[in-house]
């Protein structure tokens, strides 16, 4: 049988003929990296190839690598495979990666998200034969509401909060949600503070997006002043003696997960507001229809039920195994070093 | 309509108690008196009968959502709620519904009569025209029971806020078969009535559990102990020839236990009882199993009063001629308390007294508590001799002194979804024990509880990563982990393929020290049946 272009194996997803790695989880000679998520982009490999608007997201987290930063649409050659960089929307800098060896295109997504959210470049429709693709809310159960709706009740319930003379504290992933939510705060209801590690992060992406002011919280930032104000701060910071430096405070969420009345519970939390960088299901629909592939395959999120369905929808569809983790594991493993 | 959604959306969106009575108060302040009766009726067990079963309910919302019905039932196994399931997948809508609560609650009866297919184009017409969260209500209203933390007792005390009248007095207004299409709020809740302080019950005294050695509680001569009866805590009052029976969830239980009856007749008008309902089939003491028969039962047969009779298990009088006797020594009160149990004209009456037993020193009282399991107890009650009866949980007067559990090394071989709050994690699991030549597990327990929220992630995870099989929402997993099993009580069934229940078994540590060879066997297991 005829090589694949793209297979799975244990270190990641190969393109033998190329020799090069997408995402891969193993330490391997040549990656290309789709976004700067953890799940996505990991430590050890000897080449890193990105867009070039990730550069400084990846070498914030793993330091020192040697990579090479692209632009939208720059093709680049492999052993006569042609590969480029297309927005996924999902975050700032993340990719999906089309790949193209005589006449065949296969497109990896990493994660992606149709609706413009003002700060990641939007994502762009790449036609192709073969599409790999997550499915982190591949179930009719989610639908999402535009995010200017969204935007607005958080904006109320700050300034509910302010009235009733509590704290808001946001939480959302260091890299990426966070910056989404800074983008659309309204600054007219007060001041924004941030956990160091949504801090540093931003920082490192204020010389590509113009993010309204922010002030870390140290052990220096007096309480009083904090009061009324609102906090953003990783999921991990929720429950650690951190917090106790915003009481009277009020928590929410930002997360697709928050749909389910059960999730917001479980975590603890007063408020859960719908808000993914992810595809919801008609999202999810829509792309595949639209990129007039033939073949799906699934890697990470509810992979069998959403393979089956779009098989019974007459694609050849299935599941490869993979270590992304998609939203659930940006929410459960929000890392030490970046807590600093 | 729109009003009672927002107050489930409020009640649901928090878990702080003192929010949710606010919220509540705030509504039966300002709610229509009709739709106060079907709030309390709701929130009270008292749904009128759900007009349509919940496979078709299942069948028409994958129809309107347009996905096939095995996407419908993934889904749900996924979301753990029908009614919030239906919600999230038909189309969204924006629109909201001025109808009343009581006007829904209405066509809701009157809908369990009409054909199939009204029932279906009145469920598509209300599933397509109200948003998200009061379509959810309105789907809840036919299915089922809102689990939103609101007990029966949150809500009378809310009602007591709003009404101003006394918390106790609402709850026996509330008591008993009111048909709540029928009756208005000045009737069920604000009229007074005579008859209403007569159920009065005292706040109950209740224990906390001994931490350190008995010892630590000083001079074992100051000390009275009882064995700890595991049954339902319970005040009964005889007063102006009634009998009223409360639970400590302060819920009137009086037609639940018809065989107390007898009281009125034995017992003088004027006294209030404390102590435990306890099964007595076939002349001794049951288990909390047989007991569970009897409980949530609103229809008693005769079958049931024969198979599993209740006693009433006293160890404590409060109010003796009439007159509240809280105040004096707690050996004062036995002492009455035991004259009365003496002075009973008849063995039938189901009164039996709770043996009040005095050591000499803390050998002899831990010795007894070792006895516990064959007397059918959990343990010991500590009560200082010269305590009065305090109200609530205050530390002191009263100990439990509970026997330690049973404990069995077991794997973890099934997992499945948990429910609620815990709907997208693998949290409910099945383990098993080795069989005779430890080859095969045999599935002894079920447990839900006893690890850690970051212990419930990390075993979740690795659930989803070696799961062997599915079946629906349940997984196989592979056999790896090994938890130590607590459990409570442990006796033969036929109805367990291991052919052992166990009482109230829950995870006490995750073994992690432990590989599957460790585990013990079904045998070891079995050797714990007294």
């Amino acid at each position: 049988m005829e090589q694949p272009l793209l297979a799975f194996n244990e270190k990641g997803i190969y393109c033998a003929q190329a020799d090069v790695y997408l995402d891969p989880w193993k330490p391997v000679k040549k990656a290309i990296i789709s976004h700067g998520h953890a799940d996505h982009s990991r430590w050890g490999h000897s080449k890193y190839i990105t867009h070039h608007s990730n550069v400084p997201i990846i070498k914030h987290r793993l330091g020192e690598i040697n990579v090479t930063g692209k632009e939208w649409n720059e093709t680049f050659l492999v052993n006569g495979v042609k590969f480029s960089l297309h927005p996924a929307g999902h975050i700032i800098g993340s990719s999906q990666i089309r790949v193209e060896y005589q006449g065949e295109v296969w497109v990896f997504t990493g994660d992606y998200k149709t609706e413009d959210d003002g700060v990641a470049v939007p994502y762009k429709l790449v036609k192709c034969h073969t599409f790999i693709t997550e499915c982190t809310f591949g179930l009719p159960a989610f639908k999402w509401v535009p995010q200017k709706q969204v935007f607005e009740d958080i904006n109320n319930w700050w300034a509910q909060n302010q009235q009733d003379g509590r704290t808001s504290v946001l939480f959302g992933y260091s890299l990426g949600k966070a910056q989404r939510l800074l983008k659309h705060l309204d600054t007219s209801i007060g001041k924004i503070y941030t956990h160091g590690a949504i801090e540093n992060m931003t920082n490192v992406l204020r010389d590509q997006i113009d993010f309204p002011e922010t002030t870390r919280i140290t052990r220096e930032t007096k309480k009083e002043e904090i009061k009324g104000n609102i906090v953003l701060a990783p999921g991990s910071a929720h429950g650690t003696t951190w917090i106790r430096k915003m009481v009277p405070y009020v928590t929410a969420s930002a997360s697709g997960w928050m749909t389910f009345r059960g999730a917001r519970r479980r975590r603890a939390i007063d408020k859960g507001f719908v808000l993914s960088d992810h595809c919801d299901w008609q999202g999810l629909l829509t792309s595949i229809k639209e990129t007039g592939c033939e073949k799906v395959i699934c890697t990470h999120g509810y992979t069998d039920i959403f393979s089956k369905y779009l098989r019974e929808q007459g694609y050849d569809a299935r599941t490869e195994e993979t270590q992304y983790e998609g939203e659930t594991g940006q929410l459960e493993s929000e890392n030490e070093k970046e807590s600093a | 309509m729109r009003r009672f959604a927002e107050l489930i959306r409020t009640l649901d969106s928090t878990n702080k108690t003192t929010l949710k009575v606010e919220a509540l108060t705030e509504y039966f302040r300002e709610a229509p008196g009709r739709d106060k009766v079907w709030t309390i009726a709701i929130l009270s067990h008292r749904r009128p009968p759900r007009p349509v079963n919940t496979t078709l309910m299942r069948e028409w919302a994958s129809e309107l959502a347009n996905i096939p019905l095995w996407l419908f039932e993934e889904s749900y196994h996924i979301v753990g709620d029908l009614a919030e399931t239906i919600a999230l997948i038909i189309p969204a809508s924006e629109a909201s519904s001025e109808k009343s609560l009581d006007q829904f609650l209405q066509e809701i009866i009157e809908l369990k009569s009409k054909s199939e297919e009204k029932k279906k184009e009145y469920l598509f017409e209300n599933w397509l025209n109200l948003n998200y969260y009061e379509r959810f209500v309105f789907t809840k209203l036919i299915t089922g029971s809102f689990r939103i933390g609101v007990s029966q007792k949150l809500m009378t005390r809310a009602l007591s806020w709003a009404t101003e009248i006394d918390e106790d007095i609402l709850a026996y207004k509330l008591m008993g078969n009111w048909d709540p299409a029928k009756i208005s709020f000045e009737k069920l809740i604000l009229e007074e009535n005579e008859e209403d302080y007569l159920s009065k019950p005292y706040p109950f005294y209740l224990a906390y559990a001994i931490e350190d050695e008995p010892e630590e509680l000083g001079d074992v001569s100051e000390w009275s102990a009882e064995h700890k009866w595991d049954g339902i805590r319970s005040q009964v009052i005889i007063r102006n020839d009634e009998l009223f029976v409360w639970s400590r969830g302060e819920e009137l239980v009086t037609d639940k236990y018809p065989e107390f009856e007898a009281f009125i007749e034995a017992i003088p008008n004027g006294t209030v009882l404390d102590g435990e309902i306890l099964p007595y089939p076939k002349g001794e003491i049951g288990t909390f199993k047989d007991l569970q028969t009897r409980i949530g039962r609103k229809n008693v047969t005769k079958k049931l009063l024969e198979k599993t009779p209740v006693i009433l298990k006293a160890y404590d009088i409060l109010e003796w001629k009439g007159e509240d006797i809280r105040d004096m020594a707690f050996q004062g009160r036995r002492q009455i308390l035991e004259k009365l149990y003496k002075d009973l004209r008849s063995e039938e009456i189901p009164l039996h007294l709770s043996h009040s037993i005095r050591f000499k020193n803390w050998e002899e009282a831990a010795k007894e508590r070792e006895n516990s399991r064959e007397v059918k107890s959990e343990g010991l009650m500590l009560k200082r001799l010269d305590s009065p009866y305090l109200v609530g949980r205050k530390k002191g007067d009263w100990w439990k002194w509970k026997v330690d559990p049973l404990t069995i090394d077991a794997v973890l071989t099934y997992a499945m979804r948990g429910h609620g709050r815990r709907s997208n994690l693998f949290t409910d699991y099945t383990f098993g024990l080795w069989d005779e030549e430890k080859e095969e597990l045999v599935t002894f327990a079920k447990a839900y509880s006893g690890l850690t929220d970051q212990e419930f992630r990390k075993l979740d995870a690795w659930i989803k990563k070696n799961t062997l099989e599915r079946f629906g929402p349940v997984r196989s997993v592979t056999p790896h982990h090994v938890f130590e099993i607590a459990f409570e009580g442990i006796a033969e069934s036929k109805r367990h393929k291991s052919g052992v229940a166990t009482r109230f078994p829950r995870i006490l540590r995750w073994r992690t020290d432990k590989k599957i060879q460790d585990a013990n066997t079904l045998e070891e297991l079995r050797a714990l049946i007294p």
